[in-house]
């Protein structure tokens, strides 16, 4: 199939395409050349904005907790439903989506590629069921590491080749992406009931501390080669005074750094950007994170912006979950895994009116707008802790207009204002900038050569908003701009358009990215000959039976690289 | 003929989840199945001796089902029917507003019925589906 | 002769997946492993069986091709306004994905046997939460488990042995590490095995858990005895459950079906939380079928809910006592069954078996039941697990894959398969 956007005002930073006019041709899935216009289906995106699609590198969309969540909230469920029509499926969800929802609502916002950042191993084939049901978007998941009693074990004993070569069976047996560590060392003391307070506490029993656990599997990332770097979810979260835990974290590998090239990603940093001390004298720690950002080239992160809303926190981190029980009195769920991880779940409402809440939002749009370089920070809401995904339109009209930003401002407690630095902002993001944080940058960041631009030979995945940057000043109409983004004009997905104007109108499958490291085979034999004891101490499942076939995905994309080992 | 208030409990048994795998009309299942687990004490009371056939009655329906000592005791009181046709026959349909009857704890009368014949799986249907 | 390892087993939600299957011929001839009841399964799955797809005609149930009970299916299911897609539980996630799409296609009502077993739990699990883990966590770090209102020795007869009291693990080295507890009305098999055993009187749970609470607050309990268990006795138990460094409660249906029902549950959980506050603790239903959990999740992200899914208005609705599958039943709304991997005949009170009486029935299920003896049509399916693969979830939510032993029978197809082929057939007909 060919097809041919004609007159947009395209934004493709990747190539340094900054609004200008031109047309697009697709043939066969892919960005090409040109294409006979009289062969092609031809769109008039004049008076439109042509971007790559949306490509979101942190979004809880499916797994064993995301699931937990949903049979956890029915009453997130009643008020907001989908229909089935001839070729969707029904569903619901406010903040946690069915499946079938989940693709359909990213495919309106002209997003095309969603990867969920956390899976305990053990439940990975789990979560592969639910990728597989989640039509449209291409997909990925990261297997949780920080916590994993054989990584630690081989950690401690500064096996880092070792470690390596499992970590690389790893994803192939579950088909994982990329090295996701939440609350390293944390989680597993959390076993015990008992927690992690810094990086150079010791982990209950396995004497190794979470600074040696980054820094083991930053290594690890490196010699592996992997797509994306190491991606943390920092000790302490959801702690006031916790930004400087936030900031040593990415200090402590800063000496790993050989080039340009990031080596870590520091996830949902809002949750992670607290100054003060306590509740009463909470302050925004964003300034001090973006300082060390913008002077250090090694770190990227995303922002975890809170939304005022209803909403669902879930993550690995049991021992904060159970602490936001113990702040909210909601219902809880807490889901520990064996010699892996945990997990929990608690339900959140996000309050204008509450000053811990005003400072939260303000700390996420404070981060997006002092670190300089939008390649190193991106949008998410780290659905659906911060807010569901479905709220990105708002987001991106605060970071484009500072005029929405005050108004909100002048509604949240004084104290919130005072304790923070978003009224001394002026900054407003561009549409330009607005695609890097939104898909040049992610996809470059999670290593999607043909993803997140609009370049020759590019994956035709493409959104048209229907907006004109030319007549449409985004500071003053952000409304304008939030509609625009809420429902793309057209959503194109490997050269088909599948959505249109709101309404989903073709239903393929996505494909499931995972990383599939070449290790030299005498160190593979080596470490097998290790495993195949421990795995038998450590699980109560038979080391065949944890291994995910390849045939459970329905549409799998191994991504193979070569390690240096 | 002595009857006996008591307090029915359905569930489980290694024999019935074997009896099920044999196939719902094998006579392993209906040997495991259509029986009454029963205390040693409220042998005595009600005059029976284990192997004997007894008439459970609650207020939703009775069956005959063979009385058999229990390997449970002592829970003087209680009767045990492991869940199937039989047990449901006499179990209390209201859920109470959450989908579940209710299967356990249900207020029962026990009596012997020496004279009256087990029913199988077939002869039972038709007899619940006759009174309808 | 060729023996296949590491076979998980489809009978209980326990899901052993150590089973060692010898085949000979095409045929399983030695099993090794499994309990009493798995290996009953693989032994003598074949018993029994119905080899022909059946329609009635004139109230009998005539040998028919599977074409003509397909088409009878179709016919069935699109006349009715209200049907209910019932089972589930016993067969694979595959089979359970086109169940919840057909029920969707339909607009019935979708509703897996968790209504009539752990439903309770679940809406409890809603009102409170719940805090959990995998097997292996209390095979390494458990000291204290307590069993309340189930008998594993008799309905999951591994589960001591393979997940909690007798299993070394990495900080616990077997059964003199850990304290057992048993909570029981009866003197039970499992209780027999138990340090401590509590004999409470019927349909007093919730009471003795509350007592249990006060007695973890230190709050004064103004009575002699709870449940039939004297104070001093509760308090003893309370500081068992406090002294523990990693403590967990096991529950069965003693809980969900006896008086209270879900609000038995909404106190053991809160229970649980409540001790968090004082030592680690988890908490975990024991789950009947090999695929319940499995029931509950895949109906938890295609649909939003657990259970009891109405689709009568083209989008999913949930509201159990209301939606879920015995009060329809009850109230004779249905108009036609689809019931898959069950025998609700056999398990149903008589008031909700006398409405299916009165309405047609498909039964798909690899023997002739119960529920059989009064259907419209009856399709003979492999067993999954031993004829056919699939995805289940064991009781911790762990998925595993279930193998393909042996081959079917000529002309028998998986659940999978003949739901599939039902669909297809349904959307034909709708053009």
């Amino acid at each position: 199939m060919k097809l041919l956007i004609r007159n947009g005002f395209v934004f493709d930073p990747q190539n340094g395409i900054d609004g200008e006019k031109m047309d697009i041709a697709i043939q066969d899935g892919r960005i090409v050349e040109s294409v006979n216009p009289s062969e092609a289906v031809t769109i008039d995106a004049s008076n439109m904005i042509v971007m790559p699609g949306g490509v979101d590198l942190h979004s809880h969309i499916a797994g064993a907790k995301v699931n937990a969540g949903r049979l956890l909230r029915p009453e997130d469920h009643y008020k907001d439903v989908e229909i089935k029509t001839s070729i969707t499926r029904s569903g619901v969800g406010h903040s946690i989506p069915s499946t079938f929802t989940t693709g359909y609502r990213y495919a309106r916002m002209g997003y095309t590629t969603v990867f969920e950042p956390a899976t305990a191993p053990l439940k990975t084939l789990h979560t592969h069921e639910e990728l597989n049901d989640i039509p449209i978007l291409d997909k990925a998941c990261f297997p949780l590491f920080g916590n994993n009693w054989i990584v630690m074990e081989y950690l401690k004993e500064n096996r880092v080749e070792e470690c390596a070569a499992y970590i690389a069976w790893m994803l192939n047996a579950v088909k994982g992406y990329a090295i996701k560590i939440v609350n390293p060392g944390g989680v597993e003391a959390w076993g015990w009931g008992k927690g992690i307070k810094s990086l150079d506490d010791q982990v209950p029993y396995f004497e190794i501390t979470p600074r040696e656990i980054i820094r083991g599997l930053c290594k690890v990332n490196k010699l592996l080669n992997l797509p994306h770097p190491i991606h943390v979810h920092c000790n302490n979260l959801g702690k006031p005074g916790n930004y400087r835990t936030t900031i040593e974290t990415m200090d402590c590998i800063s000496d790993l750094a050989t080039d340009d090239k990031p080596i870590i990603h520091v996830t949902h940093v809002q949750f992670t950007g607290y100054g003060g001390v306590d509740w009463a004298s909470l302050a925004s720690g964003a300034d001090k994170i973006a300082k060390y950002v913008n002077a250090h080239r090694h770190v990227t992160l995303d922002l975890g912006q809170i939304i005022f809303t209803d909403t669902t926190t879930m993550t690995a981190d049991g021992p904060f979950q159970y602490q936001l029980y113990l702040l909210t009195g909601n219902k809880w769920i807490n889901s520990d895994v064996e010699a892996e991880t945990g997990a929990g779940v608690v339900p959140m409402r996000y309050r204008r009116n509450n000053y811990v809440h005003a400072v939260m939002w303000a700390i996420g749009l404070e981060l997006a707008l002092l670190v300089k370089d939008p390649w190193r920070v991106f949008m998410t809401t780290d659905h659906p802790n911060g807010g569901p995904f479905t709220a990105y339109p708002r987001v991106i009209s605060w970071l484009m207009s500072r005029e929405v930003r005050r108004k909100i401002l002048a509604k949240v407690p004084r104290l919130a204002r005072v304790r923070t630095n978003l009224s001394a902002i002026d900054r407003e993001y561009t549409f330009y900038e607005i695609a890097i944080v939104t898909r040049a940058g992610t996809a470059k960041i999670l290593g999607l050569k043909n993803k997140g631009h609009l370049g020759i030979g590019a994956d035709a995945d493409i959104a048209i908003y229907n907006i004109n940057p030319n007549e449409v000043d985004p500071s003053k109409d952000y409304k304008k701009v939030r509609r625009a983004f809420r429902n793309a004009a057209y959503t194109i997905k490997d050269g088909e358009i599948i959505a249109k104007d709101g309404e989903i109108i073709k239903v393929p499958n996505g494909r499931t990215y995972w990383s599939k490291p070449e290790v030299r085979a005498d160190l593979m034999d080596a470490m097998k000959a290790i495993l195949v004891k421990k795995f038998e101490d450590y699980y109560t499942v038979k080391l065949e039976n944890y291994y995910i076939p390849e045939r459970c995905l329905v549409q799998s994309n191994p991504i193979n690289v070569k390690a240096s080992l | 003929m002595p009857k006996l208030k008591v307090v029915l409990i359905t569930g489980r048994s290694i024999g019935q989840g074997q009896g099920k795998e044999y196939g719902k009309f094998s006579e392993k299942y209906k040997e495991n199945v259509a029986v009454c687990e029963i205390d040693s004490s409220d042998l005595t009371k009600i005059g029976i001796t284990s192997g004997q056939h007894v008439k459970v009655t609650t207020y939703h329906g009775s069956v005959v089902v063979k009385g058999v000592k229990s390997t449970q005791e002592p829970h003087p009181g209680i009767i045990f029917i492991p869940c199937g046709p039989w047990a449901n026959a006499v179990i209390c349909p209201k859920t109470h507003g959450t989908g579940m009857p209710s299967l356990k704890g249900i207020p029962a009368e026990i009596e012997p019925a020496p004279e009256e014949k087990v029913l199988g799986l077939r002869e039972l249907v038709t007899q619940t589906l006759r009174e309808g | 002769m060729e023996v296949i390892q590491n076979v998980v087993c489809p009978f209980c939600g326990c899901c052993c997946d150590d089973i060692e299957v010898t085949i000979d011929s095409g045929k399983i001839t030695g099993v090794k492993n499994a309990c009493a009841i798995g290996m009953t399964k693989f032994l003598h799955y074949g018993d029994e069986r119905n080899s022909s797809p059946m329609v009635r005609k004139n109230g009998e149930l005539f040998k028919t091709t599977f074409d003509m009970a397909v088409e009878k299916t179709v016919e069935i299911l699109t006349n009715a306004k209200y049907p209910i897609l019932y089972g589930w539980s016993s067969t694979s996630c595959e089979a359970q994905k086109v169940g919840v799409e057909l029920a969707e296609e339909v607009g019935g009502v979708i509703d897996n046997t968790s209504s009539v077993c752990h439903g309770p739990s679940i809406e409890a699990v809603q009102d409170i939460g719940e805090s959990t883990c995998t097997f292996g966590e209390v095979k390494h770090r458990a000291d204290l488990v307590v069993y309340w209102g189930c008998n594993p020795v008799q309905a999951h007869m591994r589960h001591l042995l393979r997940y909690s009291a007798s299993c070394v693990g990495k900080f616990r080295k077997g059964r003199a590490d850990r304290i057992i507890v048993v909570v029981d009305v009866r003197n039970s098999s499992t209780a027999k095995l138990a340090d401590h055993f509590i004999q409470i009187e019927p349909n007093q749970d919730y009471e003795f858990i509350s007592a249990l609470r006060m007695a973890i607050r230190m709050e004064e309990i103004e009575q002699d005895s709870v449940a039939g268990v004297p104070v001093e006795k509760i308090e003893e138990l309370a500081d068992i459950l406090i002294g523990c460094q990693f403590g967990i409660i096991f529950f069965g249906l003693g809980l969900t079906m006896s008086a209270g029902k879900n609000r038995n549950i909404d106190a053991a959980l809160s229970l649980v939380r409540d001790l968090n506050s004082r030592t680690k603790f988890l908490i975990m239903p024991m789950r009947g079928h090999f695929n319940v959990t499995g029931a509950n999740k895949v109906s938890a992200w295609q649909t939003g809910y657990p259970f009891a899914v109405d689709f009568s208005q083209g989008y999913p609705r949930y509201n159990p006592g209301d939606t879920s599958v015995i009060d329809i039943l009850n109230r004779g709304e249905c108009d036609a069954a689809l019931i898959v991997a069950s025998d609700p005949v056999a398990h149903f009170p008589q008031q909700a078996v006398k409405t299916l009486a009165s309405i047609p029935v498909i039964v798909i299920d690899p023997h002739l039941n119960a529920t059989s003896l009064l259907a419209e049509v009856v399709i003979p399916s492999a067993f999954v697990g031993i004829e056919a693969e699939g995805i289940v979830y064991r009781m911790d939510g762990v998925p595993l894959i279930l193998k393909k032993l042996v081959e079917p029978s000529n002309g028998i197809h998986s659940d999978e398969a003949i739901l599939r082929m039902i669909l297809t057939q349904i959307r034909k007909r709708r053009g």
